[in-house]
């Protein structure tokens, strides 16, 4: 055992490249150890594996055959940008949970001894549920398009309504965290989430076209971020989107609001988790 | 302030709601020596890792670790220190060898070494069998292992070990000695909370006692030992009785505690053959009834009874409530 404690190696201050260099690695770090949490937990691999899979197949043969589209089309090319959007924002909750548990074991006081830069563990985590959220979703696709659910666009058309769905995921991941941070326990961030998540992904237009609601609640599901991004994943799909006829400005400029809704929830979560860490793990 | 000294802390205090957990504790640490630092559940040794690792600011008070001041210098105390938490704080989901990798790499080592310096350490504390598994499945001892060796990825000269024995069997503990003994051999500085005597005696060049968030007593080893006496005797009584107290003082190296409504007498004594059949005689020279009496080397309950002059209570509950000042 000799050599263990060497002279102290001698640290400079850094420079702002180098501290870019580090905060790259600290982000890999993080996210690489988040993937193997995914991984390894059956939970979480569940959560974007054979739920989505279960969600697709459940909703489409248990409300298919009941649903009539508004405005025609089939249920099936209709209720995939919905299932896709409702699978992206339940496996969300996992962002909370995950990080509440993380902030309550003693694996956090380790990090925080470390050198790294702070934000990393919230970087990485993101990372690592933008990384799981596009496996949910091809398995929501390749569910889909066993069971006949066809895109009618060109591919680029289609490539941004997943592109369109991924950011608002990815968004969404971060107002996420900021539960998770808020929450005391792991209990309780999942009671919140829940609190947060059931009206975000089921008062929409993800099931049902929103015309047959009563007015107020038409009102709240039409200016729902969730049922823009599904408004916006069916026009861009080439699929029925019966919300297109609402003349709520989120639907009839559905990909504009997907936007605007992604970036403002990206931009003020973020601030607000990076303020929520550093209060979380200042005593 | 003594450049010789590689933690020194001035008056810390901390407080958290009702409870002062660190009531303006100083404590200097030499450079290359070991601290030993006791104290029951809930004195507040935990709170003084806490505050001279970086993850908690004391409310008034200083500290400096390595040179460094742990509040308006934390980023380069985090460069100098190794940290092995009283929880495992280690990530369970990823293996041995992932786990050093990862504080390889948070720590600024590239890659590549990251990856070298977790075999040389698995070597080291001979984990190399289980390198490849998942830590949920390690022992008590295997991850108490890991937990040091995580500690000491980047070589720190400074380590605070909070408890590094607690819940290990007698093997494991012994192991974790010898590998600590071998790190201050190495040259490192250390600062290590434990509630056992036993431990501090084996390991630390000087020990503190803290009760209730207090700096109570502190030396080397064989100070605190002449303190409290090598033996204690302690003696109970069939009723209380008047001349037990004075009979005992006689054999005594200190001051006889009373307790148990006078039933209950303590005392330390000087390790010498016949001890108890003397304290017998003494007792029965009197006229006291004796029931039990008992002659055992000083426990840490021991060493606050006497330090603090309360006697060890068996209701943990109090320790924790603390001096609500």
């Amino acid at each position: 055992m000799t050599e263990m404690i060497a002279t102290p190696a001698c640290f400079d201050a850094p420079t702002t490249l180098e501290r870019m260099r580090y905060w790259f690695t600290d982000v890999r770090v993080m996210t690489q150890r988040y993937v193997i949490h995914i991984r390894r937990e059956p939970m979480q691999l569940s959560d974007v594996t054979v739920q989505p899979v279960l969600f697709t197949l459940l909703f489409i043969y248990i409300f298919g055959t009941a649903m009539v589209v508004r405005g025609g089309g089939s249920y099936k090319d209709f209720a995939l940008a919905g299932l896709l959007m409702m699978n992206l924002t339940t496996s969300s909750v996992g962002t909370a949970i995950g990080l509440s548990t993380d902030l309550s074991t003693g694996m956090i006081n380790r990090l925080r001894t470390l050198p790294m830069s702070p934000t990393a563990i919230l970087f990485g985590r993101s990372i690592s549920d933008l990384l799981a959220a596009m496996i949910c979703s091809s398995f929501v696709v390749m569910t889909g398009l066993a069971v006949g659910w066809r895109p009618d666009a060109g591919a680029a058309s289609i490539a941004a309504g997943f592109g369109l769905a991924l950011l608002f995921s990815y968004a969404l991941t971060w107002a996420m965290a900021c539960l998770g941070l808020l929450a005391a326990s792991p209990e309780s961030a999942q009671g919140i989430v829940m609190l947060f998540m059931f009206p975000l992904a089921f008062v929409s237009n993800v099931f049902a076209a929103t015309q047959g609601m009563p007015a107020w609640l038409a009102t709240i599901a039409n200016w729902n971020p969730v049922s823009a991004v599904t408004s916006a994943c069916r026009s861009l799909f080439g699929n029925p989107n019966p919300s297109s006829t609402i003349h709520a400005w989120p639907m009839q400029h559905p990909v504009m609001a997907s936007l605007v809704w992604s970036v403002v929830i990206l931009v003020v979560s973020v601030a607000a988790a990076g303020h929520l860490y550093r209060h979380r793990t200042s005593n | 302030m003594n450049k010789n000294n590689m933690i020194e802390a001035e008056a810390i205090s901390k407080r958290y709601g009702q409870t002062q957990a660190l009531d303006g504790v100083d404590l200097e640490v030499a450079a290359g020596s070991i601290l030993g630092v006791l104290g029951p559940n809930g004195a507040g040794k935990t709170t003084g890792v806490r505050i001279l690792t970086t993850l908690t600011k004391p409310d008034s008070g200083r500290a400096r670790v390595a040179g460094h001041d742990v509040v308006s210098e934390a980023a380069a105390v985090r460069r100098k220190i190794g940290v092995t938490g009283q929880d495992a704080t280690l990530d369970d989901a990823l293996t041995g060898r992932q786990n050093l990798i990862m504080v390889g790499e948070l720590s600024r080592l590239r890659r590549v070494e990251a990856k070298r310096r977790a075999v040389e350490l698995l070597e080291l504390f001979e984990l190399e069998d289980a390198a490849d598994r998942v830590v949920k499945g390690y022992s008590g001892g295997m991850r108490r292992r890991l937990d040091l060796a995580a500690s000491l990825v980047m070589r720190p000269p400074v380590l605070f070990l909070d408890e590094p024995t607690t819940g290990l069997d007698p093997t494991g503990r012994r192991r974790m000695w010898m590998m600590i003994r071998e790190l201050v051999a190495d040259g490192a500085t250390l600062w290590l909370t434990t509630q056992y005597l036993d431990e501090a005696d084996a390991l630390a060049d000087r020990i503190a006692v803290i009760d209730h968030g207090r700096l109570i007593a502190q030396g080397t080893p064989l100070e605190l030992k002449a303190a409290i006496g090598s033996q204690l005797l302690e003696v109970t009584l069939a009723s209380p009785h008047d001349g037990a107290a004075e009979a005992i003082e006689a054999l005594s190296s200190g001051s006889v505690g009373i307790s148990d409504g006078g039933r209950r007498l303590r005392a330390p004594v000087a390790s010498e053959p016949g001890l108890a059949i003397n304290a017998l005689r003494a007792l029965d020279e009197v006229g006291a009834l004796v029931d039990d009496i008992v002659v055992h080397r000083p426990s840490l309950d021991d060493v606050f009874a006497t330090l603090t002059g309360v006697a060890p209570s068996p209701d943990e509950d109090e320790e924790t409530e603390g001096v609500a000042a």
